[in-house]
This record gives C-alpha cells, structure tokens and sequence, in this order.
C-alpha cells in the first residue's frame, strides 16, 4: 500500500501547529478506533495510517526530518500497538467476563429475549413488563479467583477483593479444580425493589505448582534421584501435596519408573482420594567424577545393552 | 500470561496507581483476585491499555468514560450472541438455513 501524506492523512496544513495535529488526530481516531469498530476492516486500516501519521507528526524531530525530506512516511506505522488489542480478546470467550448484564444488574428489554434464549435469562418474559414498581432480584456477580496448587488440594480461606474497599472471605473446598465456579449466596448485586440479592459466583483458576501436575484427582511428579539409589535402591523422600513422605525405591530403578503412593493425590468429593504418582529420573552426579569415570572404562555389563535397539531406521 | 498490578503499571506508560485502583473501584477493568493481590488476564491488560488510550489519547473524560465502556460492553455482547447464533444456523440443515435466510431478506 503506497503510504499517503501524514499531513493528508490528518488533514491539516504543513504549518499546523502541535495542537491542530493534536485535535485532527483525536477527531479521527475516535472516529476510527478499531475497539470502537468491532469487525469492521476498514476502520482498521484507516486507523493504521492515523496512528502512523500522527506517531510521526507528533515527534517534534522526526517531523522535522520529514519537512526536510530526510525520512519518507513509510516505516513509521506503529508495530504492535495496543489498539486493536482488546477486540481481538472482546470477541472471544475472555470476553465474557465484560458480559454486559454482570455490571449492571438489568439488561435492556430487547436483550430479555435473546438471554432467554441462551438459557441464562432468569425471567421468562412474564413479570417485568407490566407497570408498576417490580421486585427484581438482583444480578449475579461474576469473579475469578486464583488460587495456588497446594490450597487446591488441601483447601483454605482466601480474601476475595470485591472491590478496593469491599472483600469476602471464600472458603475453597479441598480438592477444588480448575474452573470449578463456587457460588456465594446472596453475595451478588442488591436486589430491585426489595428483590433478594443476586449471587456471587466465582470461577476458581488453579496456578500451577514448580513440580507437582495434576490429572484429574492425582498428582504426577518428576522425582530425580541419583545414580546410587536407581541401582541399589532405597529410601528417599518424597514431597506429597500434604507434605514429605518415605518411599521405597526398588534395586534397579530406571528413569521413567512410576511409582505411585497411594492415596497422596486430591480429596474426591466422595471422601476418597486421588493417588500421586512419581516417575523416577536419574540423575548423574555434578563435575567430573574420576573414579566413576574409571570405573566405566573398566567395567564389563553384565548383560551387554543397546537402549536404542528400537530405534534402528 | 497473568500479570500483576505493579507489572500493569510498568507496562502502561504514564499510568498511575491511583489511577487504576480507581478504575478497578469504578468496575471498569475486573482483574482476578489472587493470594497476593489483584491478577491481570490479558483481557484486562488490553482493556486498561485501552481505556488508558481513550482517557488520554482520544481525551474522553472520566464522566463520559462509563458510557463509553458499557456501550463497548453492549456491541461485544451482542456480537459474541450473534457469533453463537450463527454458528448455530450453520450447524442446521440446509432447507433450515435456506428458510432463515429467506425470512432474514424478507425482513430487510
């Protein structure tokens, strides 16, 4: 695309001072701001070339250069820039969390319908549109709420900021998982005319942990163990979600054993509990080591292998 | 990628802590909780780059700020419905989708 004037593009004079740039562009951009014009390619285009041309008439030196002939328009559109940034995510499922009833608590009528009709509408077309005051209950609130791998497991209490001025106390429940929605009664927005109050319904994201992995109920975890212990095996210790525990490990351990200790995992909601699962890796010692080295030289396996027999092409 | 709400101020050029509580206050950006303070999806980051770039870019004061972001909220609502209802037209047979179309045209 062959890059226009930036005075063009903004439509001013040469001689335009900073502020009649200023104002030309902000006139525009609103005008053409890609997060204002959802799905609309053209503004996009458009705003590209604004954002390029003010970026460059905006910059006392660069103008300059550019009034002498030094540096030509091309080149100057902004990389990444933000705009543009947040339809991409508004669009989407993130989105969701700016869904338009949760802030407000009332949709407009014409939105009645369509919840309705995606199954989250609570009133189904009957009171509402008669006149007279209406108890309404109030919306439900949406919150995420991010917690740590091991309170996942183990459960706790955790601070809910609300707002800066107003938080909640939230029990997790042991065994929690990501995405699980805990559901605060009576914790949403007041209710209308003395409606109940809407519920506060919090969407928990487990962080990952540094080792421990989790499926479904049980925890997977890489346990490097050394050279010793993998061929003579013995007993070591091993970090649980509920804290260290003595393990066995058998003579002859190879990396990529699993071993599993039973019931370390999560707590299942039937009062259960998940397992953890531990894979073994071997681990060399640090830094040269001159007697294991001499010892390798010297040493004749018994069962002469080829670990990587099953890889011949 | 979350981000906390010191990265958020580091990211934001200009962008005040104040300033960002307030709009947190307002409920215009809804940032996680987490145990160590407030946590930024990227969603919200690319929203408090955008209404930092409404505010002082496109110079929408903090009166008219509300309007514009419900209104914003509205049409990405809307267009996630419409994105949904649509899907859910294609997944229909064709006389179906052929009956909506023609009764789409009829109304226009």
């Amino acid at each position: 695309m062959a890059v226009r004037d930036p005075y063009e593009v903004l439509g001013v004079k040469k001689e335009a001072t900073e502020d009649e740039i200023r104002t030309a562009y902000r006139k525009l951009a609103k005008k053409h701001h890609p997060d204002l014009n959802p799905g609309n390619k053209e503004a996009e285009a458009r705003f590209k070339e604004i954002a390029a041309a003010y970026d460059l008439l905006s910059d006392k030196d660069k103008r300059a250069r550019f009034d002498r002939g030094e540096i030509d328009a091309s080149g100057a559109e902004r990389p990444e820039h933000a705009y543009s940034r947040y339809r991409g995510f508004a669009e989407g499922a993130p989105g969701e969390r700016y869904e338009f009833h949760s802030a407000e608590g009332m949709a407009p009528e014409d939105l009645d319908d369509l919840f309705a009709f995606f199954g989250r509408g609570q009133r189904g077309g009957g009171p509402g549109r008669g006149g007279g005051p209406v108890r309404m209950r109030g919306a439900d609130l949406h919150f995420a709420l991010t917690v740590d791998f091991l309170t996942a497991i183990n459960g706790a209490k955790q601070r809910l900021q609300l707002a800066p001025e107003r938080s909640l106390e939230v029990t997790i429940p042991a065994g929690v998982r990501d995405g699980q929605i805990l559901r605060l009664k009576g914790q949403g927005g007041a209710g209308l005319n003395e409606g109940p109050p809407g519920d506060a319904l919090i969407e928990i994201h487990v962080a990952p942990h540094p080792f421990f992995r989790r499926e479904g109920d049980d925890v997977h975890l890489d346990l490097p163990v050394t050279l010793a212990e993998a061929v003579l095996g013995g007993k070591v210790t091993v970090p649980t979600p509920t804290g260290p525990v003595s393990m066995t490990i058998p003579a002859n351990s190879n990396t990529g054993r699993v071993l599993r200790l039973k019931g370390k995992g999560a707590p299942r909601p039937d009062g259960g509990h998940g397992d953890e699962y531990v894979a073994l890796r071997v681990m060399l010692p640090e830094g040269d080591d001159a007697a294991l080295a001499a010892f390798l030289r010297d040493w004749a396996p018994k069962h002469p292998y080829d670990p990587r027999r099953g890889m011949s092409s | 990628m979350m981000m906390s709400f010191e990265a958020v101020i580091r990211l934001v050029g200009g962008l005040q802590e104040t300033e960002l509580r307030h709009w947190i206050a307002e409920r215009w950006v809804l940032p996680e909780s987490g145990a160590e303070g407030y946590v930024f999806a990227e969603v919200d980051v690319a929203r408090v780059q955008l209404i930092h770039e409404l505010r002082y870019e496109l110079a929408i004061d903090e009166e008219a700020m509300p309007v514009v972001l419900q209104l914003l909220d509205q049409v990405y609502t809307l267009r996630r419905r419409l994105r949904v209802t649509l899907e859910a037209i294609d997944a229909q047979p064709p006389e179906i989708r052929a009956a909506i179309r023609a009764r789409c045209g009829a109304e226009e």
